[in-house]
């Protein structure tokens, strides 16, 4: 798969689809998108950047190890959950806040750090799987 | 939006009245073992940091779900639906007698394995995640004795799955891939019975919440196909349990991971089959347990007596052991089938023995394959020289495990079989008498063979041949500390058995009659 226009093109689509992810892991609570397809989205962004430069780049790209940003996601699932006990509601309400940033109201919720954590255990694991794939194939 | 949002009334579809501290700890397992598993991830690299961490995390296990044992015996049961979401649309956890109690003992006996891991897992094995998948395989066993909603018992099934496979193979030997097959396809299938049955009564009955529908089954149904679902849940679980005829899984897959790996599938997995139907059959559908109590009989009766012949049969010491636990399962299974409170009771005070007393021996089964080079009885020998301290705790829970007094398996065997004779299944009462004298020859047939003889096959008689594994003094310390924990805590329930018995009482009644589940449940809906 090592063409010179997939290779060309490939770092392109890459970065261009992990901002795509990100993009659709934040609209995701109102609208259709969310953690889990943005880690799908991200994973494959990855794969394709394997497959036409080999995984060594990839992993150099991710600086940590999928298993480790896995565990990550694991993490701020069970930390979104933690507020709830500290305000007597029952683990995992939703709970929200709303900053003003430079004059724009800004919606924080515990929702949103438990799709992150779940958008990072997807590009985790879909990560490690995908790259070990690829590299039993040399 | 905050400025925009519409007048909506969340108090029809939202809990909110304040929740106790105390009711908090219902999630309690969930938060440690998710957090420390997900920090041990991170650390995989470190094998130093993965004992202290794991070990430290599973102690904080047993705290909590002591808490919440303590917690349901003075003051009833306690449920908490996530997310506010009122019951039945929000996944409920609901912890009453039973399930805190399993909890507990379950904790119990992940630290013991936790604390034997440490020496019994290499740097490796840690580097590849014996801790977290342990810590993993905790949230889904504890959860799936705490949760209230049946699907949410389906996702901790698989949760523990996953990490049991992970368990399995670590290490990646030939034996091992193998085991771990077999084990995989078998338990899938379980699985996929279980989804398919759950799938059923959600179609149904329009419920997934526990709470719910019971109540809905306590009430005339109509032409639903209950029988069917109930069937399939009978298939499911006793699959998972190792039930007769479906257990021939279990001896082919529990002797193949680490010592470590196998005592707490040995100890624990079967038991959440076991009490999975329990709770459904007693507490949901008590009318298709009348209709399924004779098929349940015959199951148990099948189960016991293929454990007890195939533990006969067995030279591999590991492999015997599992049909020791098979024949277990068939005595859980025996108590099930009664139904009654007496049958329950033993049936739960038994799962409780069988935990403490599967995983000791799968502890001290592996150290005497170490010493002895060997899990094969007939190379196996003159263990007894090597270290007298192994035989006493094996015999000791041999005998446990035979139901012999003054250990644990006693009293809770006693339970089942008064409540057999008063229901009149002589057969039944008989098989699981006889269960004793199998597992008892057996196990002592594997205790003459690898303690008693001078050494192994072939050696003349009075003869002495020294092992030839060894073990140094730390490790032993760490090694057979956990062994004699297990032990001693048979010992004790076999001496002091009357609250452990009023405990399984407690449980079965909660069963029987779970109006104080329900009231947990709904009690906050208006």
């Amino acid at each position: 798969m090592s063409t010179v226009i997939f290779r060309a093109i490939a770092p392109y689509l890459t970065a261009l689809m992990v901002l795509f992810s990100v993009f659709v892991l934040l609209r995701g609570h109102n609208n259709p998108g969310g953690g889990f397809i943005g880690g799908l989205i991200a994973a494959s962004a990855f794969a394709i950047y394997g497959i036409a430069y080999g995984v060594p780049p990839v992993r150099r790209a991710l600086r940590f190890h999928p298993m480790q940003i896995a565990g990550t996601g694991l993490l701020f699932t069970v930390l979104a959950g933690i507020p709830s006990l500290f305000a007597s509601v029952p683990f995992l309400t939703g709970m929200w806040a709303y900053p003003t940033v430079f004059g724009m109201e800004i919606a924080v919720s515990t929702p949103l750090v438990f799709d992150i954590g779940v958008y990072l255990v997807v590009l985790g694991t879909i990560s490690s799987i995908a790259l070990s794939l690829e590299e039993k194939e040399r | 939006m905050a400025g925009t949002a519409e007048a909506v009334d969340l108090a029809a579809a939202m809990i909110t009245a304040p929740v106790a501290a105390a009711d908090a700890l219902v999630i309690a397992p969930t938060l440690i073992t998710v957090l420390f598993g997900a920090v041990l991830l991170l650390f995989r690299k470190r094998a130093v940091l993965q004992f202290p961490i794991g070990i430290f995390a599973l102690a904080l296990l047993v705290v909590a779900c002591a808490g919440i044992l303590a917690r349901v015996l003075t003051a009833g049961p306690i449920a908490m639906a996530m997310g506010s979401w009122l019951p039945p649309f929000g996944i409920n956890f609901t912890a009453d007698v039973l399930g805190a109690s399993f909890a507990f003992f379950a904790s119990l006996v992940a630290l013991t394995v936790g604390v034997f891991a440490t020496r019994d897992i290499d740097g490796l094995g840690r580097r590849y995640g014996f801790f977290p998948f342990l810590l993993l395989m905790m949230t889904g066993i504890c959860n799936a004795f705490l949760t209230g909603d049946i699907f949410n018992l389906y996702v901790w099934f698989e949760v523990m799955l996953i990490a049991s496979f992970g368990l399995m193979v670590l290490g990646n030997g030939k034996a091992q891939l193998d085991g771990a097959v077999r084990y995989a396809l078998l338990n899938l299938l379980a699985a996929g019975f279980f989804l398919i049955a759950t799938g059923y009564l959600y179609g149904a009955l329009g419920t997934l919440n526990m709470a719910d529908i019971a109540l809905r089954l306590r009430e005339p149904t109509g032409d639903l196909p209950m029988k069917t679902i109930a069937m399939l849940y009978i298939l499911g679980f006793g699959m998972k349990a190792a039930a007769f005829p479906l257990a021939f899984w279990l001896p082919a897959s529990y002797h193949t991971p680490s010592p470590a790996a196998g005592a707490i599938f040995a100890g624990l997995l079967t038991k959440v089959g076991a009490y999975a139907l329990m709770r459904t059959m007693i507490m949901l559908m008590p009318a298709e347990h009348q209709v399924y109590a004779d098929m349940l009989s015959w199951l148990a009766i099948g189960t016991i007596l293929l454990g007890s012949f195939g533990a006969m049969a067995e030279s591999d010491l590991r492999r015997m052991l599992g049909y020791i636990v098979i024949s277990g399962i068939g005595i859980i299974f025996a108590g099930i089938a009664l139904g009654s409170q007496g049958g329950l009771s033993g049936a739960i005070l038994y799962a409780i023995h069988s935990m403490l007393v599967m995983t000791a021996l799968y502890f001290a089964a592996g150290i005497a394959a170490h010493l002895g080079g060997s899990q094969e009885l007939r190379h196996l020998g003159g263990l007894y020289g090597a270290s007298p301290l192994l035989a006493g705790l094996m015999l000791a829970l041999v005998f446990s495990a035979a139901a012999l007094p003054p250990f644990s398996g006693f009293w809770a065997k006693v339970v089942v079989v008064q409540a057999a004779l008063a229901d009149q299944r002589w057969l039944l009462a008989g098989v699981v008498l006889s269960a004793s004298a199998f597992t008892a020859l057996a196990a002592g047939r594997a205790f003459a063979h690898a303690f008693w003889r001078g050494g192994p096959l072939g050696t003349p008689d009075g003869a002495e041949k020294a092992v030839p594994g060894e073990l140094s003094p730390f490790d032993q310390r760490v090694l057979y500390g956990p062994i004699i924990a297990l032990a001693g805590l048979t010992l004790v329930i076999g001496l002091y058995p009357a609250p452990f018995l009023r405990l399984a009482e407690a449980g079965a009644a909660g069963l029987l009659d779970p109006t104080p589940y329900f009231n947990a449940v709904f009690g906050g809906a208006p």
